[in-house]
């Protein structure tokens, strides 16, 4: 059997939400003096989910799993399934709040660009800098230097300072360092997605070939479907904190559009949090519906979508964009509805809107729908996005739209510019 | 089950009081060494003096002090009574260089966790190496410093005329510089830890330490401060230190081994107390910072 690299054991995770800071002093001192009279924590909420009260939240939620050498894991989720907290956690940037993660060996996990450089020192310096931050010994560098500048293309300007390196360079030299780690498990959150094609290619034969020729284990954390099934030989997916699926790749991305799709014909917003920077919004839309009472449409048919909202703060010039993305969260196209609202604080507002369908290829999607503010200079500021119902797309004159290799968008029917009829009589 | 011996790493939610990481730390020297060359490279870069920095900005410190304090306010130079002379250029420049290290490095320490959350949010790799980095690169300009005050010294010593003397006392230069070190990191680790949840301590640490700098005979001779305060007075553990190098370079002032122990147990009592602080809140001080 082999050996088992990584065990993750009913961890969870909790975030306290609310204030900055993450407490006040005033509850820090209740807390102390509950303590020293021998009473029960009056701020304690960790532990079931029934504690929580909309102050925090459970990331992870007693996750367990097991990886062994040489696997090559790609973990997927929804936004706020938990996949980048599960990282974090693995790579001891935060701890855990319950629970044991083990591991065998030394984890290197791919930073973002740039991360841990310094614009200031040069290609060559900045290696030596990650490949300590990442934990190697000088000495270990200094066997790999030379792979790593070939790797990266950079060799040229090895000795330059970085701060004028292209942010392609960056990454490439950021990406060379971790790739030639001395680790057992190497750890990625999506940084794939910078980078040139062809570079991204390199990356991934890289990483293919490190894993199956030195049995090194990976963790990938994408939401693009390709990569990870160009990559990963097993699959995880995370909902809402907690393991939903622990199997082959094909049949986790199957269950994962599956469970992308929901039949709602309306949903209300109001009691679903927000990101953080959505805190201070303009408006908060509180309910969408599909009009009809259906989300299965014909080719040819208007989609008919309503939306309520309640000002936050007064609001001119609002701006609805709807976003439409495939069940793997490729974004396929958007649509905008350009100052369609003024309004006051606390007013509800209301609009119902008709989206075309006759480009969209049969299928089904989901929508993400933000709501902005566009200034005489046409910048824009986000004052709402949630994301919308899903619907699906009959097919169209029964052909059978072939996504893979058609893409999602139905363009417009060809036109015959000129026309010849030649009919050719057999001799007889 | 045996998990504790088949697994290398192991996180857990608890966290142990001494759980320090100092082994582990160790272990990283290599990054301690390369964050040091970083700060002492980068500092300096694009300057045309470069390290001269480091020597100018005491040295206009101390032409200020000797002026202001020296001749103008004309406090006393004198640590202990006696008909010692001592240039008072020397005077101010050995109590600036002390200071300037001590409060430069607690400045830079208690900034550890807001100056490097964001690569401190990406990668593992033990905390404490970057305020022991940052301590070390500030003694890279304390030593140039002392290597000109040193030259300042012997040229006094050579011309003669004043009461400097060359005694066994030099030995405890290396031991004064890491008592500063051990107390000027501990204040910075405490200041850092608690920043990271109350954002008030960061706006005092600027003006405290201003204010810090009148509480040690700096532009001032130790025989300003009355007798019968004495024993409160010392209680700052930067003043046995600055008293003590002066001692140990001039060869005549005031050293008391009892306050100078007393120093060292208050200077380690605050390392190892940052320390526990530092090791509890690096675990998830990104969750609140």
């Amino acid at each position: 059997m082999e050996e088992t690299m990584l065990k993750i054991d009913n961890v969870s995770k909790l975030y306290k939400l609310g204030q900055i800071g993450g407490t006040t002093l005033r509850e820090d001192l209740q807390r102390l003096s509950a303590r020293l009279r021998g009473k029960e924590d009056p701020t304690k909420r960790i532990g079931a989910r029934s504690y929580k009260k909309g102050e925090t939240l459970l990331a992870l939620d007693g996750v367990s799993f097991e990886v062994k050498k040489g696997e090559r894991v790609g973990v997927i989720g929804h936004n706020g399934a938990g996949k980048s907290t599960l990282l974090k956690l693995i790579s001891r940037v935060t701890a855990p709040t319950g629970g044991r993660i083990d591991m065998n060996g030394r984890v290197a996990s791919m930073l973002e660009v740039g991360t841990g450089f310094h614009p200031e020192l040069t290609g060559r310096e900045n290696i030596y800098m990650n490949g300590a931050i990442l934990g190697m010994t000088k000495k270990e560098i200094d066997t790999k230097v030379e792979q790593i500048i070939d790797f990266s293309e950079c060799r040229q300007f090895i000795d330059t300072p970085v701060k004028r390196y292209s942010s392609g360079m960056y990454v490439k030299l950021a990406f060379s360092v971790s790739a030639h780690l001395e680790s057992e498990i190497m750890i990625m959150d999506e940084v794939l997605a910078v980078g040139d094609m062809a570079f991204q290619k390199k990356c991934l034969d890289k990483m293919n070939d490190v894993s199956r020729t030195n049995g090194r284990t990976i963790l990938y954390v994408s939401h693009n479907m390709n990569t990870i099934r160009e990559l990963c030989n097993r699959l995880i997916v995370l909902d809402q904190g907690k393991v939903t699926f622990d199997g082959t790749v094909e049949e986790g991305i199957a269950m994962y559009m599956e469970t992308s799709f929901h039949n709602e014909l309306s949903i209300d917003y109001s009691n679903i949090p927000r990101y953080a920077f959505l805190r201070n919004s303009k408006i908060r839309t509180t309910y969408t519906a599909f009009v009809d009472g259906r989300n299965v449409f014909e080719h040819d048919e208007k989609m008919r979508i309503l939306f309520r909202w309640i000002n936050e703060k007064d609001v001119t010039n609002l701006c609805l964009r709807i976003e439409i993305l495939t069940l793997d969260r490729t974004p396929i196209g958007t649509m905008f509805l350009y100052d369609f609202y003024d309004g006051c604080q606390n007013d509800q507002g209301k609009v119902c809107v008709s989206v075309d369908l006759s480009s969209i290829a049969p299928g089904r999607y989901t929508m993400y729908c933000n709501f902005f503010q566009r200034d005489k200079h046409g910048h824009t500021s986000t004052a709402d996005c949630v994301q919308g119902l899903c619907f699906e797309v009959f097919p169209y004159r029964d052909i059978v739209w072939n996504k893979k290799r058609w893409g999602s968008i139905m363009l417009p029917g060809l036109q015959i510019q000129a026309f010849e009829k030649k009919t050719i009589k057999p001799d007889i | 089950m045996n998990e504790a011996k088949a697994f290398k790493i192991s996180i857990t939610s608890e966290h142990r009081l001494f759980d320090l990481h100092l082994k582990e730390t160790f272990q990283y020297r290599d990054l301690i060494f390369l964050f040091v060359k970083r700060d002492f490279t980068a500092f300096y870069k694009q300057t045309i003096l470069g390290p001269l920095w480091a020597v100018i900005q005491p040295l206009l410190t101390t032409v200020v002090f000797t002026v202001i304090f020296g001749n103008l306010a004309k406090l006393t130079t004198a640590d202990v009574p006696g008909d010692f002379i001592i240039p008072s250029f020397l005077f101010y420049m050995a109590g600036n260089i002390c200071w300037s290290y001590f409060s430069t490095t607690l400045q830079a320490t208690s900034n550890t966790f807001l100056n490097n959350r964001n690569i401190m949010g990406k990668v593992y790799y033990p905390r404490l190496v970057s305020p022991i980095a940052t301590s070390l690169s500030n003694l890279i300009a304390f030593g140039i410093q002392l290597f000109l005050l040193l030259a300042i010294w012997a040229y006094y010593l050579i011309k003669g005329g004043t009461s400097i003397q060359v005694t066994p006392m030099l030995a405890l230069l290396p031991l004064l510089a890491i008592q500063m070190m051990i107390v000027a990191v501990g204040f910075g680790i405490i200041i850092s830890s608690v920043t990271t949840k109350y954002r008030d301590l960061a706006m005092l640490v600027g003006f405290g330490l201003q204010l810090w700098h009148y509480a040690c005979p700096v532009a001032y001779g130790l025989q300003l401060v009355p007798e019968n305060w004495m024993a409160v007075y010392m209680l700052n553990p930067v003043t046995p230190i600055i008293t003590t190098f002066r001692y140990a370079v001039f060869g005549f002032g005031y050293f008391d081994l009892v306050y100078y122990l007393i120093s060292w147990a208050i200077s380690l009592l605050v390392f190892f107390f940052g320390l526990i602080l530092f090791s509890r809140i690096e675990r998830t001080f990104l969750d609140t910072i």
